[in-house]
This record gives structure tokens, sequence and C-alpha cells, in this order.
């Protein structure tokens, strides 16, 4: 939503992003998809060749892209196995009850935020 | 196959118990602005989710602009949603490449970075961004006389 303001106000703007599902629907205006555990956007962790192939990529799509919603994906990897894509919010049944608990503590700390007044007008 | 981060995402809160599922930005009309001077004349600046002052409680956390010298080194990340099973965020230019960037203005292929980056929060509330801190970030932007921007959400 920020680069869409920005892309009103005639700055040209690129989103670097693993999430590419959340871009695409709130209407992003250039995105550079690197498809890597959420995390580390820009490339593999001290992988610098990596990182420097997404700025690059990023570079380039300012310029080249014709239209709103224009999406480069990369070709990088984050390894030869793909068991990582499980591991984000792995919702389990043996870990039902975790996050039920979870839920009651993250919707009882809300409710404390408010009560001190913890909260954005 | 590419992870449906939205799916994901609903089906962990339902089992945390919510009753409503989190309604994401959804926009048809893409605003777009081309270039108006070329990269190696142009001014770019930096747009982060990750945390310069994680003192700030998360719930009154907006949007700020720092000086790029006074860049740490290294951003709070602890309270973001990201895929702590499988990577780590010890490596700054991971998702803030600020190496990279010096570099390319080195190199002569992009103009200059500007003097300020910037934080937006990973907010529930659309509103917040929409009317709060998008527009403060377009607002030193322009003070900046910033060209380009580059947005690495983690």
């Amino acid at each position: 939503m920020t680069a869409r303001t920005l892309e009103d106000a005639g700055i040209s703007t690129v989103v670097l992003g693993s999430a590419l599902d959340i871009l695409e629907k709130a209407g992003t205006p250039r995105i550079v998809f690197n498809d890597l555990p959420l995390g580390n956007p820009v490339g593999k962790p001290f992988d610098r060749a990596m990182q420097m192939r997404s700025i690059e990529a990023a570079l380039r799509l300012l310029y080249s892209a014709e239209v709103g919603g224009t999406v480069e994906t990369l070709p990088h990897r984050w390894s030869q196995q793909e068991d990582w894509r499980r591991n984000f919010l792995e919702v389990r049944p043996e870990h039902q009850a975790q996050l039920l608990s979870l839920g009651e503590e993250n919707r009882k700390q809300r409710l404390e935020n408010k009560r001190l007044g913890l909260f954005r007008p | 196959m590419n992870i449906k981060y939205i799916q994901r995402t609903r089906d962990y809160y339902r089992a945390q118990g919510f009753k409503h599922d989190y309604s994401w930005a959804d926009n048809r009309v893409i605003p777009f602005s081309r270039p108006k001077k070329p990269l190696n004349e142009a001014r770019l600046t930096i747009i982060t989710t990750a945390v310069v002052e994680p003192d700030i409680p998360k719930p009154v956390r907006s949007a700020q602009s720092y000086s790029l010298t006074a860049l740490p080194d290294h951003l709070d990340t602890a309270e973001l949603s990201w895929d702590k099973t499988t990577t780590h965020t010890h490596d700054r230019e991971s998702y803030f490449p600020i190496r990279a960037l010096t570099s390319k203005v080195e190199d002569g292929s992009l103009g200059s970075l500007a003097p300020r980056f910037h934080f937006v929060p990973t907010e529930y509330s659309q509103r917040h961004t929409l009317t709060q801190d998008a527009p403060l970030i377009k607002t030193h932007c322009q003070e900046d006389s910033v060209d380009l921007a580059i947005l690495i959400p983690i």
C-alpha cells in the first residue's frame, strides 16, 4: 500500500518480496519475487552473489516494466529439497491445543493493550 | 509450487480460535509511474518493515524515517512473522541490502541513495497504513527528492 501511495506521487517503486499472493492481491506496481522462505527477501543469508542478482533485477524492473502489476520471478532456490515450504505457520493436528492457547493469550493481550491505551488512533 | 500465504495465514489463525479471517488489501486498479530520470542520475530510497526501535511497543509503532548514517548493524525482526524454522536474519543484507546498493552507486550505475531510509510497520490496520504511514513516508521522500523506492517487506 505504501508503494501505491508513492506511485501516485510520481515516485517509481519496486517491491522485493517472497509472499507473492499477498503482493499481487494488494495491487503492487512492480514485484521482484524471490521464492525463498520469508525472512530473507533479498537472498539467502551471506550469499552475496544471489543478493546482488536480486538487487540488479529490482533496479532493472523499475525501468523495464510497462504496466502496473508487473512481476519478475527470480530463478533462486532455497535448497535442493522443497520440504522447507511446509514450515511457515504449519498447523499439525498435534499442535491444536497449543495453538488454541496461543490464540487465547493473543486475545487477552489485545484487550490488555487496549486497557493500557496501547493502540494507534 | 508457490506457497499460498493468504490461505496459510487464514488456517493458522482459525486454528488459534479466531472467528474472523483477516481481510488482505485487495486492489484491482494499480497506480504506475515511469522513472523520470535515468538510473545513473536517480535517487533511491529503501523502505523496510524491520524494526529500528524495538523499545517502542508494537501496538503503537508507526512509520518513521531515519538517517542512513544511523543505520544499526542489525534491525529487529523478532516480532515479525517470517519462517523462523527454516532461516534466520543474522545477515542484514538479506533484508536490508545497503552494501549492495552502495556498490551500485560506487560503480556509477545508480545515481545516489537518499539521506533517509524508512520504516513502515506491518500493520493489522490498513487504515493506519493508508491514512498515516504511507502519506508520511511520501512526504519524507518528496522532501528528499526521491525518484525511486525499493520496498523490502520481511
